[in-house]
């Protein structure tokens, strides 16, 4: 890996009595699109923001585009675009006037600014919309028309705090054909999600739990590392008597509510799918289906937080 | 500089398309200064009198033509006894009773000392007291006009009555109106709340939409941002200037005397407090209505009470004045009140105008300072 786009060391936030990030480490590559998942609540947002000048750390260090955090925060800021989960754009202003005003405070001017003006409006889809009172945009157009203001002036790293919340699944999927977009372009995306299914699309995923980074990799590698056993997906009657049954059995690893179907790992596929069978039909329930699933990162991150959870540090000790 | 000029065309556009916002800018001031001009009046005039003549000589009916002919009281009643005044007095029907007792005439006539009973309603304190001047100085005349009657009829004895007659002329306000008096404050106080309301929530507003963080992840520097938001402010400030100038001239006819442009200079030297002090608020708070509650409660209150514009400085105790020195508007009340009334030019009033510039200029330094585009 070059220079990394953004590298961050030991950083962390304190409000107060509560630890928000604990001593956080990492490198983004440049051109990555890096996502940082986490629950609500587990510091991805403090730590976006302690990136990207908004809060300043208590203690650690970060570099983004080249630049210390604490040390040239305008530097940085004039390197990064921001956009948060809130669509921080002017409801009372129109379309153009939004793009104009931001535009204007990132120093574009002239036929640059023109220019970058039709690329937004193009990119956001609302041509021939350009006078209308934002408010009255839907929450897609909303989010895209956000974007584009926040990379108006071709920014290295854009920083993305949960971009797809409160968004339609089209206009999610549309948000993430732009960002693969950005990233063929050479920008750099450092995104937060709480959508697993989302953070498949990133190139490497970061995982942080109350404050601490738990694990970190590439989607493939985070489901090699921490899912060695097979998963079988179920689909039966009466799934919640079903699951406490398994969970019973002491050669089921783990069983889980997915939808309407049961996720359960077994150390070896052949033996499991007989004893499931056997255990089930002893219970009168009936089998419809069971499936080898490659595993998503929904059964990596629900195994992880199980590990990472203090009931379960309590147990293995 | 750009980054400014974006900021504030932005502000004026959402300012141009805010409906309440024009009408709280322009129409507001206008109205409050018309109704403010007319309520705010000290003047004690038309005071509701009961008389109870239980003399009924025509000496006693000279003393309550006195009375009613001085233009200070209205005799709306006459009561029978003195016991039915207490009616008048608990029901607000008379604030002021005349009672005059019996042989009151013949005193006179007799030369003897009579006296003369005035009931008081006290509860409003500043007019009863203006009303009893009023009384004891028609009380004094009358007096008088016995004496120079009874030694008219002793004329060709010889003996001459000296008089003093004092001839008093009013300086800066000839006929005492407390309307010229008020008007100015009245504007003082206007420009105040307008500016520091309209700025203590400029800023918490956009915190609350969630712009500001968009904006302080821009490159745009503190010092950019906070020009960028206050000079709208100023503009609107002095188009308020100018309108309610117009209506203290035109409609209450109480121009200013001193130097127009002058006025105008200090008013914005007193705009930079007042912007200034709202921006401090408004970067304090995190709602716009801790904002709005904030300004009213450390801002205005002890601004309107404190500063002169309604009680006289001089009358407040020693530590209370010391107070008022923190006070912006104490300087401008006098500044304000000195152009209207007196006329007075920048050698009577460097000194208050020096010390807003010095306040504007720590209030300013001191918002731009806690505002260091972080939001936490």
């Amino acid at each position: 890996m070059s220079e990394p786009a953004i590298s961050v060391h030991n950083l962390t936030k304190r409000f107060g009595d509560f630890l928000a990030v604990n001593n956080v480490s990492f490198q983004v590559g440049k051109g990555e699109i890096f996502g940082f998942l986490g629950a609500n609540g587990a510091g991805k947002s403090t730590t976006i923001r302690m990136l990207c000048g908004l809060l300043s750390s208590t203690s650690g260090t970060a570099t983004v585009a080249g630049y210390e955090i604490n040390q040239q925060p305008e530097k940085v800021k004039e390197n990064i675009g921001y956009m948060s989960q809130k669509f921080s754009l002017y409801d009372d202003l129109t379309v153009r006037e939004n793009i104009r005003f931001f535009g204007g405070v990132y120093g574009l001017r002239g036929k640059e600014l023109k220019d970058r003006m039709e690329w937004a409006v193009e990119m956001a889809g609302l041509q021939g919309r350009e006078n209308s009172l934002t408010v009255e945009l839907a929450g897609g157009w909303k989010q895209r028309l956000a974007l584009g203001c926040a990379i108006l002036h071709n920014p290295k790293i854009v920083f993305l705090d949960e971009p797809t919340g409160g968004v339609d699944p089209v206009s999610r999927r549309n948000f993430w054909e732009l960002i693969n977009q950005l990233s063929e372009q050479g920008t750099t995306v450092f995104v937060t999600t709480h959508y697993l299914d989302e953070a498949e699309y990133a190139n490497r995923i970061m995982l942080i739990q109350a404050g601490e980074i738990i694990a970190g990799g590439s989607p493939k590698e985070l489901k090699e590392t921490h899912i060695k056993n097979p998963i079988l997906e179920v689909e039966c009657d009466q799934v919640v008597s079903a699951m406490e049954i398994l969970q019973q059995q002491d050669w089921v690893i783990e069983t889980t509510i997915f939808g309407t179907y049961l996720h359960t790992s077994v150390t070896n596929e052949d033996e499991g799918r007989k004893k499931i069978q056997k255990v089930l039909a002893e219970n009168n329930i009936s089998i419809k289906r069971m499936d080898r699933i490659v595993p998503s990162l929904e059964d990596v991150f629900i195994y992880l937080i199980d590990q990472g959870s203090p009931a379960a540090k309590e147990e293995s000790r | 500089m750009r980054a400014i000029l974006q900021i504030i065309r932005k502000e004026f556009i959402q300012a141009a398309r805010d409906r309440k916002m024009i009408f709280i800018i322009l129409v507001a001031p206008v109205f409050q200064l018309i109704i403010l001009g007319y309520a705010a009046n000290l003047d004690v005039r038309n005071i509701q009198t009961v008389v109870c003549d239980l003399d009924r000589t025509p000496e006693s009916r000279a003393l309550v033509s006195e009375f009613s002919n001085s233009g200070y009281f209205v005799v709306n009643d006459y009561a029978e006894k003195i016991s039915d005044l207490d009616h008048y007095l608990d029901y607000g029907k008379a604030s002021f009773a005349l009672v005059i007792p019996k042989n009151f005439g013949s005193k006179i006539i007799q030369g003897r000392t009579a006296q003369l009973q005035i009931l008081v309603d006290g509860s409003e304190s500043s007019f009863a007291t203006s009303g009893l001047q009023y009384a004891s100085i028609i009380a004094l005349r009358y007096s008088q006009n016995v004496l120079l009657q009874t030694f008219s009829r002793m004329q060709g004895t010889g003996i001459k009555v000296p008089r003093l007659n004092p001839e008093i002329r009013i300086w800066y306000n000839p006929e005492l109106r407390s309307r010229n008096f008020m008007i100015p404050g009245v504007l003082a106080l206007l420009l105040m709340i307008m500016t520091t309301m309209l700025t203590s929530l400029a800023v918490v507003k956009e915190k609350e939409v969630g712009t500001m963080e968009q904006l302080i992840v821009t490159p745009i520097r503190s010092y950019a941002l906070i020009i960028g938001k206050l000079a709208p402010f100023s503009i609107i400030g002095m188009i308020d200037v100018v309108l309610v100038l117009l209506v203290a001239s035109f409609w209450f006819k109480v121009p200013p005397k001193g130097s127009v442009p002058l006025l105008f200079l200090l008013c914005m030297l007193f705009l930079m407090t007042t912007l200034g002090l709202g921006l401090l608020v408004s970067t304090l708070s995190k709602t716009q209505q801790q904002a709005m509650m904030s300004s009213q409660f450390f801002i205005m209150m002890p601004m309107i009470y404190l500063s002169g514009f309604v009680f006289p400085i001089e009358n407040m105790p020693k530590i209370i004045q010391l107070v008022t020195f923190f006070l912006p508007l104490r300087y401008f009340i006098v500044i304000i009140r000195g152009l209207f009334m007196k006329g007075v030019g920048w050698h009577e009033l460097w000194a208050q105008a020096l010390m807003l510039l010095l306040f504007g200029i720590a209030i300013l330094s001191i918002s731009i300072v806690r505002f260091r585009k972080k939001i936490g």
